[in-house]
């Protein structure tokens, strides 16, 4: 279980004011099936705010046009507007320099970039890739694909019944042939918070390099990527409030350096004959074609608006709810948690005995909770504790105890409709 | 369509007491459907004594709405010809994806307590997986999916 130690809630500074705070969020006034909507679908996708909504309106009003070609107002508008926001993320992660914040398209596009840009080129026949059974289909897959072209082999690193990461089996799976480790910061379907820190220095004590899937860590605490030590770092943006079809990859600039391009293209050449094609300097090198500019604009805007809220104080109120929720399930009998390490993010996974998860999932929606149900494109993990499918509940710091109860009263009458 | 109101009547009652649950012995015909999307599965076992099903059974992990359409489906095929089966087939398949006019004449009877899911479209599915796997377990096709190319939905379930 997961109760705050007072001393760490101290830390975390005052509560925040969610009542304020949901007034920036037009969605959360939705009714669905004439009840109030309660949006627990927030590992899926987060929700924007007028800020942001704001800010997109304002650039497709008064901004845009493509970046980085033509000397008129509006394109050296867009153009510093674009790079603008690769500052305000090079912030946010606390990375050493604008250029090794690469957009992509979300968390998925940047593992592929770092599986085409790197692996391609580095991992040879033979060599050792480690995974964890926590992972994402999008950090296996692609991992798989290289593996399958190279002739490299996946390891997998193990965890306990309550989801957490087995790290001396990790320490185990090191040898002279790993080459590359991809490790989620944050699970999405358990929650668990993964060591990464501790993994990430004892993979560069053996010279092998991190990539942090953290999809679910960046909307839900600080992330430093310089503390970390990691190599590179993913994320989407629409899980943390910003548009959809933009996300960043961090990369320290010697390894982005020695990547090969993935998408060839305009914008990431300097000169292109049919002899011979001279690549631009990172990061544009990586970012081919017009890229989503509103969207990248409309991610630099997500993250003032996180950054002022602060991400401890999210962290601290998405704890509350996520300690609360888990006491309330606990007096609901025939309701099993699934994921119970001792660190989490505010994802609640569970069972409800008697009933699939997606009947849970269709007579909650009738109550306007919103939840996830499915095997959260997880597999591995399902078929490792042994559960074909979960109903989740994933919580922001737009989401309130109240919210909880309405939950946990619908989740009663769907028991009540089974019984 | 209120959900609650779909699981109320006769599904609830199926589910927790499918009929002719199980497996069949002397099967002559059998099919497993699988919906990729949620992981259920379902497997049909048939007896076919000349044109007529005589026996049928299923098993399989499932949701409510899928273990009953499944189990009023063997209810609702016993003892009718190969013939009757495909119609009842494809007039549940139409009715769940809203394309059947429930005013004209049909056979479904009792099964039209199903007629709601059609404004439920991540649950079409479900209703229709046993009707799929039926219906390849007539063809002698022994694994179907939702996903297959005849599949009348495409609805996909969501993504993490």
């Amino acid at each position: 279980m997961n109760i705050v130690e007072p001393a760490l809630q101290s830390r975390f500074g005052p509560a925040l004011d969610v009542e304020r705070i949901r007034t920036d969020f037009p969605i959360l006034k939705l009714e669905v099936e004439g009840n109030p909507l309660v949006y627990f679908d927030n590992a899926a996708s987060s929700q924007m705010p007028q800020q942001v909504i704001d800010r997109l309106v304002h650039y497709q009003t008064a901004q845009h046009a493509n970046i980085n070609r033509g000397v008129h107002y509006l394109s050296e508008t867009a153009t510093a507007e674009y790079e603008g926001s690769r500052g305000k993320l090079q912030h946010f992660l606390n990375a050493r320099e604008e250029r090794e914040i690469v957009f992509t398209s979300g968390t998925t596009d940047s593992i592929n970039l770092v599986m085409h840009g790197y692996g391609r080129k580095f991992i040879r026949a033979g060599d050792e890739i480690i995974l964890t059974t926590l992972e994402h289909h999008s950090n296996i897959v692609p991992w798989q694909m290289l593996a399958e072209e190279k002739g490299a082999k996946i390891r997998v690193v193990p965890i306990n019944d309550a989801g957490e990461l087995l790290v001396d089996e990790y320490e185990k799976l090191f040898n002279e042939r790993t080459r590359f480790v991809s490790v989620m910061h944050a699970s999405n379907a358990l929650g668990t918070v993964n060591p990464i820190k501790q993994m990430i220095a004892f993979a560069h004590s053996r010279g092998v390099p991190v990539l942090i899937d953290g999809a679910q860590a960046a909307p839900h605490m600080e992330v430093d990527v310089q503390d970390l030590d990691c190599d590179f770092y993913a994320f989407s943006g629409h899980k943390l409030c910003g548009p959809t079809g933009i996300g960043v990859l961090y990369g320290k600039a010697e390894f982005l350096e020695r990547m090969q391009p993935f998408k060839g293209g305009g914008d990431m050449i300097l000169s292109v004959t049919f002899e011979k094609t001279v690549y631009n300097s990172i990061p544009h090198k990586f970012e081919a074609g017009t890229p989503p500019i509103a969207a990248a604009i409309g991610l630099g805007a997500a993250v003032d608006y996180l950054s002022a809220i602060g991400l401890d104080a999210i962290a601290a109120h998405e704890l509350q709810l996520l300690n609360y929720a888990t006491e309330q399930m606990g007096d609901l009998p025939g309701v099993r948690i699934i994921g119970t390490a001792a660190i989490k993010i505010a994802v609640l996974s569970f069972e409800v005995k008697g009933v699939h998860p997606h009947d849970v999932g269709t007579l909650l929606n009738h109550e306007g909770v919103a939840v996830r149900t499915g095997h959260h494109c997880v597999q591995p993990v399902m078929l490792r504790l042994n559960v074909p499918a979960t109903t989740r509940a994933s919580f922001a710091f737009y989401n309130t105890l109240a919210e909880v109860d309405a939950f946990i009263a619908a989740l009663r009458t769907v028991q009540k409709i089974f019984s | 369509m209120n959900p609650k109101s779909l699981y109320q009547e006769v599904i609830l009652d199926h589910n927790k007491k499918p009929r002719n649950y199980g497996t069949l012995d002397n099967a002559t015909h059998h099919a497993v459907g699988h919906n990729p999307l949620c992981g259920d599965h379902l497997d049909i076992a048939l007896h076919l004594e000349g044109d007529r099903i005589d026996q049928v059974a299923f098993h399989g992990e499932s949701c409510a709405i899928c273990k009953a359409s499944a189990s009023m489906m063997t209810t609702a095929v016993k003892g009718r010809t190969r013939a009757d089966a495909e119609t009842l087939i494809q007039e549940f398949r139409d009715m769940a994806v809203g394309k059947l006019n429930l005013d004209v004449p049909h056979h479904l009877g009792r099964l039209t307590v199903f007629a709601g899911v059609r404004d439920l479209p991540t649950r079409v599915k479900c209703a229709i997986l046993p009707w799929h796997t039926l219906h390849a377990a007539l063809h002698s096709v022994t694994a179907t999916s939702t996903e297959a190319e005849d599949d009348p939905m495409h609805a996909a379930i969501g993504d993490a």
